[in-house]
């Protein structure tokens, strides 16, 4: 019995010291390990991410010199034809590369969501179009519609209380 | 007559082992065999193989990428279409470590029928790949899995095999293809996500090398060449690796988790054979990358062993800086390949006598490590000689 507590011992302090040993070697790789460059990540960013916007905002007047078109109908055209783009160039292999260098740029607009559908359902389409395409489709959107459900309605609510006492 | 039979070889039982006879039995053990385990100790942990084990035959196919880096003309056998005329990655990886196997077995101018066991390995679940390539190829089949040091896993295990007599002839074969392990382990391939520079890229290749008790069955090719030493390359030392885990947490900086089980491992080896880096012409370490390898040196450094010309790291020489690879290549196949054609190639010309090859593998899965576990890795050893 002795022996089996005095093990225990030495596995827990050997614990301890492994722990010591993590911090101190997790703090070193962060110091040696390369970093992204911050200010070439938001100029990245803020080139192709504002090159998306102008172009949504060249389409959206495009379509408004459309007769009878109206604003809404416009920004619905205006969007539709981002996300054919994104899933086009997604298709033949682009928006990736596109994407490597763009960053959030190219990740926050509508086209990145447009990107991250088609490519699962691309990839996945090897297992069948049920357990495959079907199923894999929502495996990087999922957590954004999960979320924009989740915080629309809190905001909704918030919105309903607020109106409600003011 | 079942019951008496029974009873039988219960009475026997008891008169075969009287009491006095066990301490007897008991007493010998103890002095023939303590002073044989004393000197074992010595050693422990390093296999050290009573015959030498000979390469005999040895194949390497990669894709297009690698065959464009610094190492491609050592690349014989080239796939230039990522799915290898298959309908998807994974089956082009099953036929990638097929074709590696066929023409190792070929190159050892052996047939089908003189292998008498197959050891593979792979990074997909269930080992997919290697038990499709083994179900095709119908040879006895072990799998192995110490994710990217699959291949001294099986090398090791091959050459145990062989020199404890157990069979003749083994075929050890690793693949690896950058597009199904990115889908197994991270995003879809045309999904538009930045790469850490910490990264590394999973090598699209296949690795097999026949081993043999018989240094007489020499490769066809080498013959051809009249290069061949005596007898070729043989591997004369291996050592198990332990599990080190060090505690880091981030999928994308493997090399950063393997390079303390390879310093491990390293130091082990030295400490039990009693030798240091001068005694060898080249340590090659698997896949750690740049990063990897510059924390592998340090931490190497810190042990007072100093690894400098005579070391190279497998995943660092496989791309050129300008081939957008990051650290550099990884997976079972990335240490496969530059072993059997670059490495193995210079050990025959005369270039490299003694060489130590220890591939490194970090053994995490995706799901432990979204539910915060850390990474353990893992390397084994195996000493080339010519």
């Amino acid at each position: 019995m002795e022996t089996i507590q005095s093990d225990m011992q030495v596995l827990a302090d050997s614990e301890q010291k492994n722990k010591m040993q993590s911090d101190r070697y997790n703090k070193f790789v962060a110091c040696i390990s390369p970093k992204t460059s911050l200010t070439k990540s938001l100029l990245h960013s803020f080139v192709f991410g504002g090159a998306i916007c102008v172009l949504g905002q060249v389409l959206f007047e495009c379509f408004l010199m459309i007769p009878n078109m109206t604003q809404k109908t416009a920004m619905t055209a205006m969007l539709m034809s981002l996300i054919f783009l994104s899933i086009l160039l997604t298709g033949i292999g682009i928006y990736d590369n596109l994407a490597r260098v763009g960053g959030a740029g190219c990740f926050l607009p509508i086209t990145g969501f447009a990107n991250a559908m088609a490519s699962a359902s691309i990839e996945f389409k090897t297992e069948g179009l049920v357990f495959g395409t079907s199923v894999k489709m929502f495996s990087i959107v999922g957590p954004v519609i999960v979320n924009g459900v989740v915080w629309s309605s809190v905001a909704a609510i918030l919105h309903y209380v607020i109106t409600m006492i003011i | 007559m079942k019951i008496e039979i029974i009873h039988e070889s219960k009475k026997k039982c008891n008169f075969a082992l009287p009491t006095n006879k066990v301490e007897t039995i008991k007493s010998g053990i103890k002095a023939n065999q303590i002073d044989a385990f004393k000197n074992k100790k010595r050693q422990r942990g390093v296999i050290d193989l009573i015959t030498p084990i000979y390469v005999v035959g040895r194949a390497s196919f990669v894709g297009k990428k690698e065959k464009g880096g610094p190492l491609g003309e050592y690349f014989d056998n080239v796939v230039y279409d990522d799915k290898n005329g298959q309908n998807n990655f994974e089956q082009a990886e099953i036929q990638l470590m097929k074709d590696a196997t066929l023409t190792a077995i070929k190159n050892a101018n052996l047939q089908h029928s003189d292998i008498d066991m197959m050891l593979a390995g792979d990074l997909l679940n269930q080992l997919n790949v290697s038990n499709y390539a083994a179900r095709d190829l119908s040879l006895p089949f072990l799998g192995m899995y110490s994710a990217c040091s699959s291949f001294t896993e099986c090398l090791i295990v091959g050459s145990a095999m062989i020199a404890g007599g157990q069979v003749d002839t083994a075929v050890c074969s690793v693949s690896s293809h950058f597009a199904s392990a990115e889908r197994q382990f991270r995003y879809p391939l045309e999904y538009g996500a930045q790469k850490p520079p910490y990264a590394q890229w999973t090598v699209t290749g296949g690795a097999s090398m026949v081993l043999c008790n018989n240094p007489l069955v020499t490769s066809h090719r080498e013959h051809a060449d009249n290069r061949s030493h005596k007898g070729g390359v043989k591997i004369t030392k291996a050592m198990i690796g332990r599990v080190i885990d060090l505690g880091t947490r981030d999928m994308s900086n493997m090399g950063a988790a393997m390079a303390p089980a390879f310093v491990d491992t390293l130091l082990r080896f030295f400490a039990n054979t009693h030798t240091n880096v001068a005694d060898y012409d080249l340590i090659v370490s698997g896949d750690l990358g740049k990063l990897g390898s510059d924390i592998a040196s340090k931490l190497a450094a810190e042990k007072g062993v100093v690894l400098q010309k005579n070391y190279l790291d497998c995943g660092g020489i496989m791309y050129a800086h300008d081939q957008n690879a990051y650290q550099g290549g990884s997976g079972p196949a990335c240490s496969g390949v530059v072993i059997n054609s670059y490495i193995l190639t210079k050990m025959l010309l005369g270039e490299y006598k003694k060489v130590l090859y220890l591939a490194t593998g970090a053994l995490m899965s995706p799901q432990s490590c979204f539910q915060g576990e850390t990474i353990p890795c893992i390397s084994h050893a195996v000493l080339f000689e010519v």
